[in-house]
């Protein structure tokens, strides 16, 4: 079976959230810095995240992938452009739009229990023992009820990632935003990382948005995966991952996932060429390029 | 759940159970702290600066040195139930002395954070406060405190509200900056996070700038309690009643350098029992922070 976006919506929604958020940028530009230091980050740049699918966005690292969380999470505003989320312009950050940042966010100040309470409680949503049950629930699920008094600082990076997980889903978003949340976490923890959240996915199929610098990382979890171009950044390439679900680790060695993997490869690269030559001469350096590859492949 | 979870406890492990309490966790930490080097190296060093100083004014009596008291002078004035020179820990009068400096440690102390912290906050939470507070700030803070001196008698009637104020004053500045640069520490996914989670503006100044700000306001209370001290003992000299520092320049004055000394010790002694409560508050406070040096082999 392969998920399209159009039969996801047919997936049995779990939880209130589950396949509601539909996520659309229509033409956003953002750039940092005034007059002579002005710095095009984003140009152009438009795209749809389908309700109940997982889109991955990779790119060039600097590309602005983060300055694309900055703007659907509502950190910062674009110069110019539309962000709605189920039709209404995104104005700030709110709960309906979690981030798990790159680095670990959970205030070290409160222990894990404490962390996952925080919006919650905040908002006065969710109170006392249903509160109290939902927190014990969540961090069950991402294994660390044995933990949940601990703080940060005592936790491992992996289960750091986790509590963050819990503290993002119990405000029941229509979307998770996820900027390299693997990232910093050593090879074995972030493959077990890959294969937890992925479960938890395909479980919720809550819209997701994830960015990653790792292709296969971005093959093995996306319905959709975003290739950006070089900055100025806009969306480069849309490839759609046909892969069954639910997933699993040896589908990455298919001739299918294969496919996706040599698709990607070819457009990043060009991109990073594109970067790493901009100040040279960098068509002459494009062309060489190419021309190297065209005997190669005939040779 | 069926996968593997990364840090669950191995079977084979017995955990300890729980921590003992009572006379059982003071005599598991008194065990801990005497299997260590540090209270012998903490002796050694004590016994050596007191031989040091013993050897140059009472045995060999170096030049220069010798008017100086020795330790033994000093001690057994210090600890004589009728002491030649009328101050000794058996007489009311020395008890006198420390009771009104720390009294007046206490009221600056507590005035100087009680109007520090809050100002540093505001000013590392809003930009507006900050343009506003901080030259005035930076142009105020290094004037010297015993520049201030003939100001504070003007201003103040009396011997303890010149004296209060000069203490405060000095650790005022400090507590102000380091609570200041406390908000300045704080990362910015910190704030990102709690907007996401929902939080208003006094949310965040709530639950994120106090508690982040935290450890750097006590470090800057550790150093404004020893500031305030330095600055209690230098108002106490030129315009004191009573207390330490009126203790030490009345003995000067007096032509009699035991008391003198044993006025120094003591405030060495008590200034360092002052900075250890705060330490002791700040670590109560700030839990998350004890476990996080912990971690750190600190
Ligand atoms: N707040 C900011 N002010 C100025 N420049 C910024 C800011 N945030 C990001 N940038 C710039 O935008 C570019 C993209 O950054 P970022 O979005 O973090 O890239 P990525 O996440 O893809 O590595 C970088 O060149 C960075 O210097
Ligand atoms: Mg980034």
């Amino acid at each position: 079976m392969t998920v399209t976006p159009a039969s996801s919506g047919e997936h049995e929604a779990q939880g209130p959230a589950s396949g509601k958020g539909k996520l659309e940028l229509r033409n956003v530009n953002k750039g940092y810095g005034e007059a002579w230091e002005r710095q095009e980050v984003l140009t152009h740049m438009s795209l749809t995240i389908a309700p109940g699918d997982l889109t991955a966005v990779i790119g060039p690292s600097g590309c602005g992938k983060s300055t694309l969380v900055d703007l659907i999470a509502g950190f910062e505003r674009p110069d110019s452009g539309e962000i709605l989320l189920n039709g209404e312009p995104v104005t700030g950050p709110a709960h309906d739009r979690m981030v798990v940042f790159q680095e670990t966010a959970l205030l070290p100040w409160l222990t894990a229990y404490q962390n996952v309470a925080f919006g919650p409680k905040l908002r006065g949503d969710l109170k006392g023992e249903a509160l109290d049950a939902e927190i014990n629930r969540l961090l069950d699920k991402v294994g660390l009820a044995e933990f949940k008094d601990k703080y940060p600082i005592q936790l491992s990076g992996g289960m750091q990632r986790r509590a963050e997980l819990a503290r993002a889903m119990i405000n029941n978003p229509l979307i998770m935003i996820m900027d390299e949340p693997f990232r910093g976490l050593d090879a074995m923890t972030r493959e077990l990382m890959q294969e937890f959240f992925l479960k938890l996915f395909e479980e919720t199929r809550r819209t997701n948005l994830f960015v990653t610098s790792e292709l296969d990382e971005a093959i093995f979890l996306a319905d959709r995966l975003i290739v950006l171009s070089n900055r100025p950044t806009s969306v480069r390439e849309t490839i759609e991952i046909g892969l069954p679900r639910p997933r699993e680790f040896h589908m990455l060695s298919s001739p299918e996932a294969f496919k996706y993997k040599r698709q990607a490869m070819e457009v990043l690269h060009e991109e990073a060429m594109r970067g790493f030559t901009r100040s040279g001469d960098q068509q002459a350096f494009l062309d060489a390029y190419r021309k190297g590859d065209e005997a190669q492949s005939d040779g | 759940m069926s996968e593997p979870v990364a840090g669950q406890p191995q079977p084979g492990v017995t955990p300890v159970q729980g921590p003992p309490a009572g006379l059982g966790m003071f005599l598991y930490k008194a065990r801990k702290n005497l299997t260590g080097s540090t209270p012998y190296l903490m002796m050694g060093g004590i016994g050596l600066w007191l031989l040091t100083w013993w050897l140059l004014c009472e045995v060999f009596s170096v030049p220069r040195f010798e008017k100086m008291p020795g330790p033994v002078a000093v001690l057994s004035e210090l600890f004589s139930v009728e002491p030649f020179l009328g101050i000794s820990v058996f007489t009311q009068e020395y008890y006198q002395h420390i009771y009104l400096s720390c009294r007046r440690i206490f009221f600056a102390f507590m005035i100087a954070t009680g109007l520090g912290v809050p100002l540093g906050l505001f000013m590392g939470w809003s930009k507006t406060v900050r343009d506003y507070a901080f030259p005035i700030l930076e142009t105020v803070r290094p004037i010297p405190i015993l520049a201030w001196v003939p100001l504070a008698i003007l201003m103040f009637a009396g011997f303890e509200a010149p004296v209060i104020y000069l203490a405060t004053l000095a650790s005022f500045f400090v507590t102000t900056l380091n609570t200041l640069l406390g908000v300045d520490s704080i990362d910015e996914s910190y704030f990102r996070a709690a907007g996401c989670l929902g939080a208003k503006r006094r949310h965040i100044f709530w639950h994120v700038v106090v508690p982040g700000s935290m450890p750097f306001i006590f470090t800057g209370l550790q150093i404004s309690i020893g500031v305030a001290w330095f600055s209690l003992v230098a108002a106490e000299m030129v315009s004191g009643d009573g207390g330490l520092g009126y203790l030490i320049v009345d003995a000067y004055m007096n032509n009699v350098t035991v008391p003198m000394v044993i006025g120094m010790i003591t405030l060495g002694f008590v200034g360092w029992i002052t900075s250890a409560l705060v330490r002791l508050v700040g670590n109560r406070l700030m839990q998350w922070r004890v476990r996080a040096l912990a971690l750190e082999g600190r």
